[in-house]
């Protein structure tokens, strides 16, 4: 690890005061992205503010839905008692992801922040465009079992790792950030990007923005869910695939319906096309097979990862025939029903 | 004078207060220094063990503030003020300090023969404890699932999953 300077700050102003004076600083929260890749060298700030007290940690009622303050760890919003009841789905992704000791440490914003973990990336002996700009994706037609299949570029194949993030995306998140220019509400679709020509940056989080809360809006399908996580072993790994889906039904029929996919581009995969032919369609097998088919026609998988095609196309179905069904993917027994 | 890390290097350092199995201390770290390495080569709590230094494997974790985490992923300096346990402090947290009775937890890990080679075993004490006080998990799926963060290479998982379900009904001597 690199020598840094380290400052703490009290509140939002004093975090951002800190950044402008010093704009080559990181802001760190929970750590377990920050100090792991510092460790690696792939980050080498020369100042952290610790922004680990300031006064958001809070989950709040807020319009109809709740405000998860970005300094909420992973834990305790996956086991508010409101979040579990009205946003299962969240509860869900969240303990699908990472370990136990891992969610007591990782705060939601640093969540939403956290980084790719495309072997690249985190090797700096190899080229990197995300990690340096311009130097290369060695991704490409190297080893990409893991990589992206959805909106990929030729500058960057990784995806982003978050489980939370998927149903966030599901969920019509708001993101709400504070800066050197005031404060701004992102929609969850476009806080994450995709990496077209400048993979360097994950989000449109502008320089000196810090996340100050995570907005869930009323509606929480807490009936028709499920956070569906494909992995190569049963706990304790990143997706290869994943969907959150929640639907809304009129009898048999779908009335709203919105399903995200993990694990297979560089943000929360949504198609709004499927999304829209699902819409009166009614809620069968056959109804969900021609909407993944939809999905995965935009697929363009890489040398190695060809099989995260059928993979999604399957997890797309069997996520929603589990959301219409009102039977959520168990978290403790790993059956796929 | 050598910093924490071993490098010669004059350090720029940060006076912190940390309670570490009801040992109260001020302590001067330099701000890389993670918690793991500032128990072990500085404090000779030698017991919380390094395996992946990465977060991924279980071996380096300790309570903060009742909490488990990964000691290798904390920044010391970021933890000014909390209270830690590790496993030199598990016997004291159950029993009266300064008696040496073991943990219930550490009595059933002896009982269910929960390990072979031992070096994930401060790791999974410290973590069943966090995993008791937390509360979620009942049935043995959910331990298993919530124990998913402490790899154990012997492969000891089977006893180690008894010995905590031991102590959840209450059953350990």
């Amino acid at each position: 690890m690199n020598r840094f300077d380290y400052v703490r700050a009290g509140t939002v102003a004093e975090a951002i005061q800190a950044f402008q004076a010093d704009p080559k600083a990181r802001f760190i929260a929970g750590g377990t992205n920050l100090v792991d890749l510092m460790k690696y060298d792939v980050e080498r700030p020369e100042r952290l503010i610790d922004i680990t007290r300031l006064p958001l940690t809070a989950i709040d009622e807020h319009e109809g839905g709740l405000r998860i303050g970005a300094l909420a760890t992973n834990a305790a919003a996956a086991y508010d008692p409101r979040i579990r009841e009205r946003y299962p789905i969240l509860a869900n992704a969240i303990l699908a992801g990472a370990s136990a000791q891992l969610r007591n440490a990782a705060s939601t914003g640093g969540n939403l922040n956290q980084r790719t973990r495309c072997y690249y990336f985190y090797d700096t002996a190899t080229t990197c465009n995300k990690r340096e700009p311009g130097s290369g994706c060695p991704a490409v037609g190297g080893v990409n079992r893991i990589h992206a299949i959805f909106g990929t570029s030729e500058h960057c194949i990784a995806t982003h790792p978050s489980d939370m993030c998927v149903a966030l995306a599901a969920l019509e998140a708001t993101v709400q950030v504070s800066g050197p220019e005031g404060e701004r509400s992102i929609a969850f679709a476009d806080y994450h990007r995709l990496p077209g020509d400048d993979p360097a940056k994950d989000n449109t989080l502008q320089p000196g923005e810090i996340v100050v809360s995570v907005d869930l809006p009323e509606n929480g399908f807490a009936t028709n869910y499920t956070y569906l996580k494909l992995r190569d072993r049963l706990s304790y790994a990143f997706a290869l695939v994943s969907v959150a889906a929640v639907l809304d039904l009129d009898g048999d029929s779908v009335k709203t319906v919105r399903f995200a996919l993990g694990g297979v581009a560089h943000k929360p995969w949504r198609n709004r096309e499927a999304e829209a032919f699902l819409q009166g369609k009614p809620a069968t097998r056959e109804s969900f097979r021609a909407a993944a088919d939809l999905v995965v026609a935009d697929a363009e998988p890489q040398s190695e990862n060809g099989f995260k095609v059928e993979l999604a196309r399957r997890a797309i179905v069997r996520g929603l025939e589990q959301a219409a069904a009102g039977t959520p993917q168990s978290l403790s027994d790993k059956r796929i029903q | 004078m050598a910093t924490a890390s071993g490098s010669t290097r004059p350090a720029t350092t940060f006076d912190i207060t940390l309670t570490i199995n009801g040992d109260t201390r001020e302590i001067a770290v330099a701000p890389w220094t993670t918690l793991l390495d500032l128990l072990r080569e500085r404090l000779d709590l030698t017991g919380t063990k390094k395996g992946c230094d990465h977060g991924q494997c279980g071996a380096c974790t300790v309570l903060v503030n009742g909490t488990r985490v990964n000691s290798c992923l904390v920044l010391a300096v970021m933890k000014d003020g909390a209270e830690i346990t590790t496993v030199e402090g598990l016997a004291g947290l159950a029993h009266q300090k300064g008696t040496n009775t073991l943990h219930p937890i550490q009595e059933a890990f002896v009982e269910h023969d929960a390990f072979q080679c031992g070096y994930c075993t401060p790791g999974q004490l410290c973590s069943s404890v966090g995993m008791m006080n937390e509360g979620h998990a009942k049935s043995r799926d959910e331990i298993r699932e919530a124990m998913s963060g402490n790899i154990c290479r012997c492969g000891a998982y089977t006893n180690i999953v008894d010995a905590i379900e031991d102590v959840m009904q209450g059953d350990a001597r």
